[in-house]
């Protein structure tokens, strides 16, 4: 339906687009965060929060505020505001919603599991899983042994269960192996929502294939500079690179025999997208490089809203929003432990 | 135009005078003179610290203060209503406390709420897992005493073929074993018992299964009582569980599966006489607890009491602070840092009244100096303010909905107390629905003291805010009904006989050939004889569309009136040649015209078509108007009209915008380099001079401006036009429906 989307996307979805655009006013705005980092105390951020969307959710907290209180808060106003839109959402905006908390659920199992073999109470565990990635039997998590029987006992109920066709082995788990489920599981679910997006068609297909490329990609980078120096094989790795995105299939081939940071740079330096990221970093530096990714996701999901008529929006207002809160977080911390110089490091301005 | 001179000044129409002042505080007395002044609420204070933001502010901590105390309060109240008490304030309240004794007091409450919270919930959790404890050996001693039978039976039966069948040995030996509580430790059946969530019980089952791949047997019943849950202070359906099972490992796989679902297992032991004795014990206890429990709460409940009937008052009290501390933070210190400097604005009225408060804020806070209050030039334009009573001010919003006025200019408001209500009564104009409206007002307006101080609905409120305005809609519905004769759809005779009556005494023809007029002209409204006959909807239809069409352009020359008195009082003579003389003669030449036509028609009874008219007035006007003429010279006036009505747009929307440029341009003749800036002159110094004329007089932009004001207006003067005939279009569908109401619903429910 390319190009009909003005006749027909308004009976269903008009509501919650205006509702996400209104929801997309109310983010944070550099004058916000300019006032936010000469916070002095927590306190005072509370304060300042008070004035904006988050104030209702701040207002009724006893004040010595820890800043996991402020991340925490922040998040429900999320996930009230997502589960508000999942509950008006007709299909297939439903289901697209619901795509988007995929990636927390991958997070919040492996979370679990790697929890569980380090000896970590459950409970505990369980308040430290992203709210928006939580399904009814995550705390049953704990007692499996290894990956079929993770799958088994618990996955099978849930949406990941087709992404785990890859990953199922007898072996005992251990961090090693955990860490490649989270990328096996996160490339199925990328390709899944790729795919998804693309029957959809339309400008949705057109904006989501362009953001979900760009997370791929950045996941690529970011395994291949993980791996570096592990005993992953160039035959393993390649294997962990979803396959779509900017890079495939010849940037992942590239990627797959890279031993250093200067190689990966050398490789996505081809890629004209990428390499105003790389060109803004110094040789043999990778600690701004997350950064620098998030900075140039920021700047595409701010894009997505140029467009009407597409589910791309929800996707990157969820986005931005855990930016934001992800900020908040660094915001607060800086505050919280005297290291007020450090603000900038970290906080992607949004606006 | 010397009586337009001469006129009275127009005080209700304008909006008061403001002036600018500045204030100078001295520290001491500057809170005690911020609340006078708050309870005077006739100044408004300007942000000083427009740049600063909050946490930057001198009196942030007093305001993060009244932040914490207003949590603290909104915990009581929250508690308050957890606990099912009603707040209530008290009538002998205690003497007025001082903030700092007052936070002294709610941190005091808070903490030994919270205590009394947390024991209560320690005693709480023992009880619930008592209660549990209690649930389960009742339902599990129930799967295990049927087991126990049925296994009996089966051993009987196994004594005789016990040879025969293998298979069924092995069962039967499981049974037999889980009968014996020694031995089943060590191998065989076991089983854990527990209680659950009701609303977990599906998957906590399926994962049971799973994970012990189907050897399991899962027992379960739903417990008696509902379980309160502690977190949500609600009411949860729970359901005991047995699961037996066997070996090791399954056990803890069980285990860990219980604790990730949040099911409590208890040990139930299977002897008969032990779980006797526990249930006894269990039982004692748990009435313990209870007097525990009951003491606890009525203690908490005292507690909570004494606050609510102080909440309210600390609300107020907290919340009036806060006013004042968010005002202070809107000052800003002078150089001496002993002074606070504030500025704002207030109407000229309310300087005495102002100057006292101050006084006595000195005076009460025994300050040796007074504070200085001193009216200041200002260049930017003064704020609305009009003053308003609880008759006037429903009318002020609903004009304030649609856009405040300027400073000084015509408030609109003054007429809309009475064409609001008037045009409402034109289009539900029935006597009898005015009269229960009425009603309605009065009561709302005689308990209009008890109302003022309770809470209401958001509904309730809206009536009650809008109750004078339902008083003036309800006296003139009762007025139109009246004109109308509508009562309930009903007609009443009630000035006089009809005029109309029928040809002969048997009326038969009344309906088809209709009547004849007899007397004079039914004295007020319409005749009762229209109500029912064949012609009553087109009668009826074409009086209130001429009615509709006259209010509307009377209406609408009242809003261009308005606009010479406002562009007289501003003195803004352009405004009166070019946009208001154009305005009235478009109007008048178009609109005024066709109400002169309907009111020719009624005085002479003619039979013209109104609507032709007007259309060939514009298709071909210079055509002969043949039967549709109503008095003589209309054709050649109805060409001037045209003319004068072309000639106007053109009027007022070029010269406008081409004088502006030149007085524009004039003015500022040899001055292009603009004005040297020196170094100490300021905007604030220099408020009239030319300065802010000068900004930036741009003439596409007025042109532009100009060009979409005239085309509004004529475009609105036609929609408007159209527009007015709602009036008629909705009291047909009111009479219409009060008329389907009567016959339909109260005719067949009274059965006549």
């Amino acid at each position: 339906m390319y190009g009909f989307e003005a006749l027909t996307f308004n009976i269903h979805s008009g509501y919650l687009e205006a509702i996400v655009r209104g929801h997309r006013s109310g983010l944070l705005t550099a004058a916000d965060y300019n006032n936010l980092c000469q916070c002095e105390t927590l306190d005072d951020i509370k304060m300042h929060l008070s004035a904006t969307e988050y104030g209702p959710y701040l207002q009724n907290e006893p004040s010595p505020l820890h800043t996991t209180t402020i991340v925490e808060k922040c998040t429900l106003k999320l996930v009230d505001e997502y589960k508000h839109m999942l509950s008006q959402a007709t299909e297939p905006l439903s289901t697209f919603l619901q795509y988007i908390t995929y990636g927390h659920m991958i997070d919040n199992v492996v979370l679990i599991v790697t929890g569980t073999l380090h000896e970590r109470d459950v409970h505990e565990l369980l308040e430290k899983c992203h709210p928006l990635g939580m399904f009814d039997s995550i705390a049953t998590l704990a007692v499996a042994q290894n990956m079929r029987e993770l799958y088994r006992l618990v996955l099978v109920d849930t949406p990941l269960a087709p992404y785990f066709s890859e990953c199922i082995t007898s072996e005992d788990l251990d961090d090693m192996n955990i860490e490649i489920m989270r990328n096996t599981l996160y490339k199925a679910y990328l390709e899944d929502f790729y795919d998804f997006c693309q029957k959809l068609g339309g400008a949705t297909a057109e904006i989501m294939s362009d953001l979900l490329a760009f997370e791929a990609d950045r996941r690529a980078v970011n395994i291949t500079i993980n791996s570096i120096g592990t005993e992953l094989t160039r035959d393993d790795r390649r294997k962990l690179y979803s396959n779509f995105g900017l890079l495939y299939p010849y940037g992942h081939e590239e990627l797959a025999v890279c031993e250093d940071i200067d190689q990966v740079r050398g490789v996505m330096e081809k890629y004209p997208p990428y390499q105003t990221i790389f060109a803004k970093l110094s040789y043999g530096e990778s600690q701004m490089l997350d950064k620098a990714f998030y900075e140039e996701e920021v700047k595409r999901l701010c894009l997505a809203f140029e467009q009407q008529f597409h589910y791309g929006v929800f996707f990157a207002y969820m986005r931005l929003r855990e930016q934001e809160i992800r900020n908040l977080m660094w915001i607060s911390e800086c505050v919280a432990q005297n290291q007020k110089s450090r603000v900038h490091d970290s906080v992607v301005f949004i606006f | 135009m010397e009586y337009l001179d001469n006129l009275p000044p127009m005080d209700l129409m304008r909006s008061e005078k403001m002036t600018f002042v500045q204030l100078i505080i001295p520290v001491e007395s500057a809170h005690r003179a911020i609340s006078y002044l708050g309870q005077l609420g006739l100044l408004q204070f300007r942000d000083l610290n427009d740049e600063k933001s909050p946490f930057q502010r001198t009196f942030v901590n007093q305001v993060k203060r009244c932040a914490e105390m207003s949590r603290k309060l909104r915990f009581f109240k929250d508690q308050i209503h957890k606990a099912g008490l009603l707040p209530s304030p008290h009538p002998a309240s205690q003497p007025d406390i001082e903030l700092e004794e007052l936070e002294m007091q709610l941190a005091e409450h808070e903490h030994e709420l919270i205590e009394m919270n947390s024991n209560t919930e320690k005693l709480q959790q023992t009880y619930n897992e008592l209660l549990e404890f209690k649930m389960v050996l009742q339902k599990a001693s129930d799967f295990l005493v049927s087991s126990r039978s049925n296994s009996t039976v089966q051993e009987r039966e196994m004594v005789e073929n016990v040879y025969s069948n293998d298979d069924y040995a092995d069962t039967a030996s499981l049974l037999e074993q889980e009968m014996q509580p020694g031995p089943s430790v060590q191998s065989g059946v076991r089983f854990v018992s527990g209680i659950i969530c009701k609303s977990k019980v599906l998957t906590f089952e399926r994962m049971l299964f799973r994970a012990t791949r189907g050897n399991m047997f899962f027992n379960q019943a739903a417990a008696d009582d509902q379980i309160l849950d502690p977190s949500s202070n609600e009411m949860v359906e729970k359901t005991v569980f047995v699961v037996f099972f066997s070996g090791e490992q399954a056990r803890t796989k069980i285990l860990k599966i219980c604790e990730a679902f949040g099911a409590n297992c208890y040990p139930v032991p299977e002897d008969v006489t032990k779980r006797m004795q526990i249930t006894r014990e269990v039982s004692s206890r748990l009435s313990e607890l209870e007097t525990t429990l009951d003491a606890g709460t009525r203690h908490r409940d005292k507690a909570l009491t004494s606050i609510g009937f102080q909440l309210v008052k600390w609300m107020n009290m907290v919340g009036r602070e806060k006013a004042v501390y968010d005002t202070l933070n809107m000052l800003n210190f002078d150089v001496t840092k002993k002074c606070l400097v504030g500025e704002g604005w207030c109407p000229i009225f309310a300087k005495t009244k102002i100057q006292e408060a101050l006084q006595r804020a000195t005076f009460d806070s025994n300050s040796q100096v007074g504070i200085i209050f001193h009216v200041m030039d200002a260049v930017e334009s003064p704020p609305t303010y009009f003053r308003t009573n609880r008759f006037t001010s429903a009318f002020q919003e609903i004009v304030d909905a649609y856009g405040v006025a300027n400073y000084q200019e015509a408030n609109p408001a003054v007429y809309t107390v009475v064409t609001f209500p008037f045009l409402f009564a034109v289009m539900f104009g029935d006597w009898g629905h005015g009269i229960c409206l009425l009603l309605g007002a009065l009561v709302l307006i005689a308990r209009e003291r008890k109302l003022g101080t309770q809470k209401l609905g958001s509904f309730m409120e809206m009536l009650f805010g809008g109750r004078y305005v339902l008083l003036l809609m309800s006296i003139f519905s009762i007025y139109c009904g009246l004109i109308y004769n509508e009562f309930f759809s009903v007609p009443f005779h009630i000035f006089g006989e009809s005029a109309y009556k029928c040809r002969d005494s048997s009326c038969s023809d009344a309906r088809s050939i209709g009547l004849i007029k007899s007397r004079d002209p039914y004295p007020f409204g319409v005749d009762p004889s229209w109500r029912g006959s064949r012609t009553e909807l087109p009668f009826l239809n074409s009086l209130k569309m001429k009615l509709s069409i006259l209010l509307g352009v009377v209406q609408m020359n009242l809003g261009i009136i308005l606009s010479y008195f406002n562009a007289r009082f501003f003195g803004n003579s352009l405004d009166i040649k070019y946009q208001f003389v154009p305005q009235m003669i478009f109007l008048n030449c178009l609109f005024g015209y066709l109400s002169l036509l309907i009111v020719i028609k009624w005085c002479s009874g003619s039979q013209a078509d109104l609507y032709h008219v007007m259309i060939y007035m514009f298709l071909s006007p210079f055509e002969d108007l043949g039967e549709n003429k109503l008095f003589w010279g209309q054709g050649v006036l109805q060409v001037i009209l045209l003319l004068c009505a072309v000639v106007a747009v053109p009027w007022m929307l070029f010269p406008k915008p081409f004088i502006l440029k030149r007085l524009h341009t004039e003015r500022f003749q040899g001055r292009t380099y603009g004005l040297l800036g020196t170094s100490d002159m300021k905007i604030d110094d220099e408020p009239d001079s030319a300065r802010q004329h000068q900004e930036d007089f741009n003439f596409s932009e007025e042109f532009v401006h100009q060009m979409i004001h005239s085309i509004e207006f004529v475009l609105g003067a036609v929609s408007n036009t159209a527009s007015y005939l709602r009036l008629w279009a909705l009291s047909l569908a009111h009479s219409e429906l009060s008329t389907v109401f009567y016959e339909k619903v109260l005719l067949l429910a009274w059965g006549i």
